[in-house]
């Protein structure tokens, strides 16, 4: 894989949810495996998502949600990012989820829900295998 | 071999032979034990780690300066904690049957949570708001649902705990005209509004203007209160959110505390006499797991508040000088593998605030990793204290761990530690600073990293996580919030806009905004434009337009 072109990857926090601690550990720990990480900061709309991982050229974008508002947001970056026609730039998603929330999800075309206790190295796979398929 | 004459002799005899006999046959877990905060933990306490300890000074007795064994001369004995768990969900009329019946189970307290857009002062119908109304707490756009909320409550009656920050002048302002309309004054008012907005920036994000003028609003609040609510905590100065953000127990003394300084600046420089508003300061921590460190981090706490009101501050009053804090068990510590596990990591997490002598506690339910907790497990959550309270035994004797070797050694050290934090804050120019800077996010946050590669590499075991797996399913009997809660909610608010006297609205925002853009206090004409039902969205955007938006760089 040497000679290849570093993952980048965007983490964002949709909605009005604070709670930063996952998405901020989360770029730590994509960092610390070799990847480029974007974190947005706080209260992002869906649009706002959409066009940072557009500008910034990502392959992959991580969505954290605490707050409940998932199945409302994550599904209208999804939108957004189609809508702009960058609709091949996948997503997954974290925070707290209710399992039953999940199928739902994934149906409006997020690629993975990962539940509290992931492991970063679960993630970083996660994303490497996903990445590698795309490219 | 009888333990007679000099103990520092004896310890080395006994390392020597007891010690490395076993030592040689059965070696530790592990090399070093360390706390969360990086504290390395001897394998016993005796009395040469007392030496140069004063009890008069750095213990002293209960309710007396400087605190450290409790605020109180007689702490539970004379009554227990308030018992308040923070609840709040949905409609104003889900929230009101969800008092009622905790106010009915024999909870002493209530606490409110609002939902992010009352917090972050967006109304219901804003578009920032949809997918969020009456997810986290109760959806609150003007003084209409407020009303709901405490219909059948007399407000004389019980202490109202509202987890409010950007907006707290407007949701205080609210619970006074709801007072007003059940005939209860102002001054016979007993509760507390968060009023904490420099958390907000470090750790939990529900801030809307900038730091300098978020800090003019929290002091027009001490001085409205000071006035007219005497017996209002008028700000909760927290440390549980950086807590929950990942800050170790040393990390969370220092930052709070440096915070409190902040304010108490603040309060000054806006005029106050310190012994006129310290009083009223209340305190809000975390119990993580580490049940001897926790312990010893509210001692600490107590202690170096103390010296810090007085001689920094030159506080007189000894109420001045008192860190009165309610408690929450800390939500990070649960998961949502084998959930019930959860209520044994609460009750240890409640216990060893109550042995660190907390004035209110909320005790999580098992299933807040995930969800607004059920009736079940909150009422499970409530039985934890009382059963604490009632049985256990420890509410019996005041500080009882007083004394205990390793107790009195890991409070020193949690103090010194944190002391060091509060030097490197003030060198950077205090708590404003320090956070404008990102120095307190960057700390949180290294520590966060560190939790987390510990469960990782398994260095820190939690049941349930990294061993003592099982197939188990997460709780699936959960509280999820209809989606129909927005569309009522916002049913409500068009309803409320028609209703009211649009006049009214108007002339009161115009005086608001006169107000801002002086130096008037903001409290009375926000109480005015409750009272003519603008709503959180309106009253919010009139001092957007004077103070501006604080952007997260």
């Amino acid at each position: 894989m040497k000679g290849e072109r570093k993952i980048r990857v965007l983490i964002a926090k949709p909605g009005l949810d604070g709670h930063d601690r996952g998405a901020k550990v989360i770029s730590r720990g994509l960092r610390d495996a070799g990847m480029e990480v974007i974190y947005t900061g706080i209260r992002q709309t869906p649009e706002q998502i959409a066009t940072t991982a557009i500008q910034e050229g990502v392959d992959i974008i991580g969505l954290s949600c605490l707050s409940g508002a998932h199945n409302h947001l994550f599904p209208r970056v999804v939108e957004a990012l189609r809508e702009k026609g960058a609709g091949e730039i996948p997503v997954f998603g974290g925070g707290i989820i209710p399992v039953d929330d999940i199928p739902a999800l994934k149906k409006a075309g997020i690629r993975e829900i990962f539940q509290p206790g992931t492991t970063i190295p679960d993630i970083v796979r996660f994303i490497e295998k996903l990445v590698h398929e795309e490219r | 071999m009888k333990a007679k004459g000099n103990p520092g002799r004896e310890l080395k005899r006994w390392e020597k032979t007891t010690l490395a006999d076993v030592l040689k046959r059965f070696p530790e877990r592990r090399k070093t034990f360390e706390t969360s905060s990086g504290i390395e933990l001897n394998r016993v306490y005796t009395p040469l780690d007392m030496e140069g300890f004063d009890y008069l000074k750095n213990l002293g007795f209960p309710g007396e300066y400087p605190f450290t064994r409790g605020v109180q001369p007689t702490m539970y004995r004379g009554r227990f904690w308030t018992m308040r768990q923070y609840a709040g969900f949905a409609t104003a009329e889900e929230t009101n049957k969800r008092y009622r019946y905790l106010l009915d189970h024999g909870q002493t307290g209530l606490s409110m949570a609002f939902d992010l857009p009352t917090q972050i002062g967006y109304d219901s119908d804003h578009p920032l708001s949809e997918g969020e109304v009456g997810k986290v707490g109760v959806a609150i756009d003007t003084l209409a649902d407020m009303e709901t909320v405490f219909q059948g409550i007399p407000l004389d009656k019980v202490s109202t705990s509202m987890t409010i920050n950007a907006t707290a002048v407007i949701l205080l302002a609210m619970y006074i005209a709801v007072a007003e309309k059940q005939g209860v004054k102002p001054e016979s008012l007993r509760g507390t509004t968060q009023n904490e907005i420099l958390k907000e920036y470090v750790a939990r994000g529900t801030y809307i203007f900038p730091p300098q003028e978020s800090m003019r609003i929290v002091t027009d609040i001490f001085a409205f209160c000071r006035q007219y609510l005497p017996q209002w905590n008028t700000i909760s100065i927290s440390g549980y959110h950086m807590r929950e953000a990942g800050c170790t127990a040393v990390q969370e003394v220092a930052f709070t505390l440096a915070d409190g300084i902040a304010y108490v600046e603040a309060a000054i420089k806006a005029g106050m006499d310190v012994d006129s508003f310290a009083s009223r300061l209340s305190f809000f921590f975390g119990c993580h797991n580490n049940f001897l460190e926790e312990i010893a981090k509210f001692r600490a706490a107590r202690r170096v508040w103390a010296r810090i009101m007085r001689e920094r501050f030159g506080a007189q009053r000894d109420t001045s000088c008192m860190l009165r804090f309610h408690t929450q068990t800390a939500g990070c510590t649960l998961i949502p593998q084998q959930p019930d596990n959860n209520i044994i990591r609460v009750t240890l997490q409640a216990l060893a605030s109550v042995l660190g002598g907390t004035q209110s506690l909320h005790t999580n339910s098992r299933d807040e990793a995930y969800a607004t907790p059920t009736e079940d497990s909150v009422t499970i959550a409530l039985r934890t204290q009382q059963v604490i309270a009632h049985e256990s035994g420890v509410t019996d004797i005041v500080d009882p761990l007083a004394g205990s070797y390793a107790v009195e050694k890991l409070t020193d050290e949690i103090e010194g530690k944190a002391l060091e934090y509060i030097e490197r804050i003030d060198s950077m120019g205090g708590a404003i600073k320090a956070i404008e800077s990102g120095f307190m996010q960057e700390e949180i946050i290294d520590s966060a990293y560190a939790y987390q590669k510990a469960i990782e590499d398994r260095n820190l075991i939690i049941v349930g996580l990294n061993e003592f797996r099982t197939d188990e399913q997460s709780l699936r009997d959960i509280l999820k919030i209809d989606p129909e809660v927005e569309r009522y909610q916002k049913g409500k608010l068009t309803k409320v806009k028609t209703e009211r006297d649009s006049d009214r609205v108007e002339t009161t925002l115009a005086a608001l905004r006169d107000a801002a853009e002086g130096d008037g206090n903001i409290a009375p004409p926000v109480l005015d434009a409750v009272k003519a039902y603008a709503t959180v969205g309106e009253i919010s955007d009139t001092l957007r337009e004077v103070f501006g938006e604080y952007r997260e760089s």
